[in-house]
């Protein structure tokens, strides 16, 4: 769930749109160059954004009462790295902010940063730990799914409690009340995009090995001795 | 069925059991629009710590009912979908294709040549 339209009072707006900016440039120039070197990447890619599309549609029941939807985001960023995510999120929200008028265009940078950019790099650096520490890859995607996922909804409650501060409670106060509203609601959707990652990336794993070694997805650190073992895996 | 696709399969269940045990359990019972929207309930929160808080935008497009939304939402959803059964069918089937195409080209002479090729291309 996003920030509506109009919900954050114009100074807000500005400076998250201006903090989300060069995320968005940078991922647009890797985009770039990644379909430029790897052509045989564009499909994978649009994969990667077909499932933010998918999983960012469907509003799902949680155990507050209240529904909210997963962002997909995880696959994409452990896949293509996390820039190439905010150009991916910042699409799908700007379909949502014109046509379902679900966000919004005052709102974008906001969400941008929380989707788009906290969320890839927050779910990134997971897996990227664990596989670090040889922890097994779907165990190391479901983690950065959930964090990716649970992450982005943080932020938002972090950005509405800045711009909403609670006049008795303040800054904090708030962060209680919209963290409540969106984080909590978020934790069985995040293992619910956990699970849906790692079901596309069993599949990826069964129908594109070739793909997934070439992205590094099987390596487990750049330390010797994991090539012969991503060579294994290969075939 | 295979391990694999039992894996698959209860994965999927697991998704679906933490979307539906909400709904048997009704945990939304207690409020005033059971399972409505968390972006609706970040407004109402937001007008309860500030009162005089105005939207300042409104969406330059609005879906004039809760069905044409529904039908967006349902659209976009679509469309994700058939991107990534598309991939995944095009995956597949070249997957199938391509021991007829190596053994076409080669005779099927070197096995162990065909299946290396196969892991580097698809």
């Amino acid at each position: 769930m996003h920030i509506a339209e109009g919900f954050l009072p114009p100074a807000h707006a500005i400076a998250w749109g201006v903090a989300s900016a060069p995320f968005v440039v940078h991922g647009v120039r890797s985009l770039t160059r990644e379909v430029r070197e790897n052509p045989e990447s564009t499909l994978l890619l649009g994969a990667s954004g077909a499932f933010t599309f998918v999983l960012s549609a469907l509003k799902i029941p949680s155990v507050t009462g209240s529904c909210s939807h997963p962002t997909g985001t995880g696959l994409g960023a452990i896949l293509f790295r996390p820039p190439i995510m905010a150009v991916l999120g910042t699409i799908t929200l700007l379909f949502q902010a014109l046509l379902l008028a679900h966000g919004g265009l005052t709102t974008l940078g906001a969400n941008v940063f929380s989707l788009a950019v906290v969320g890839p790099w927050a779910g990134y650096a997971v897996y990227r730990l664990l596989r670090r520490y040889e922890v097994p890859l779907m165990v190391a995607v479901f983690s950065g799914a959930f964090v990716a996922d649970l992450s982005t909804y943080c932020v938002t409650s972090v950005q509405l409690a800045l711009a909403f501060p609670d006049p008795g409670s303040g800054f904090l106060g708030a962060l209680g009340k919209f963290g409540s509203i969106f984080a909590v609601t978020q934790i069985p959707l995040a293992v619910s995009e956990g699970l849906l990652t790692v079901l596309v990336m069993r599949l990826l794993v069964q129908s594109s090995k070739g793909d997934l070694t070439r992205l590094g997805v099987f390596l487990a650190d750049k330390r010797p001795g994991t090539r012969a073992e991503t060579e294994a895996v290969a075939r | 069925m295979n391990k694999n696709t039992k894996i698959n399969a209860l994965l999927l269940l697991v998704v679906a059991a933490l979307a539906v045990l909400p709904l048997a359990l009704g945990l939304g019972d207690g409020e005033e629009e059971p399972f409505a929207g968390a972006d609706a309930q970040a407004e109402t929160a937001i007008t309860e710590i500030d009162p005089d808080y105005e939207p300042w935008f409104s969406p330059l497009y609005e879906p004039p009912s809760g069905e044409i939304e529904s039908a967006l939402f349902a659209l976009q959803a679509a469309l994700g979908a058939g991107v990534l059964a598309y991939y995944f069918g095009l995956r597949r089937g070249r997957r199938q294709g391509e021991p007829h195409a190596s053994a076409e080209q080669d005779g099927g002479a070197a096995e162990g040549g065909a299946g290396e090729s196969a892991a580097r291309r698809s």
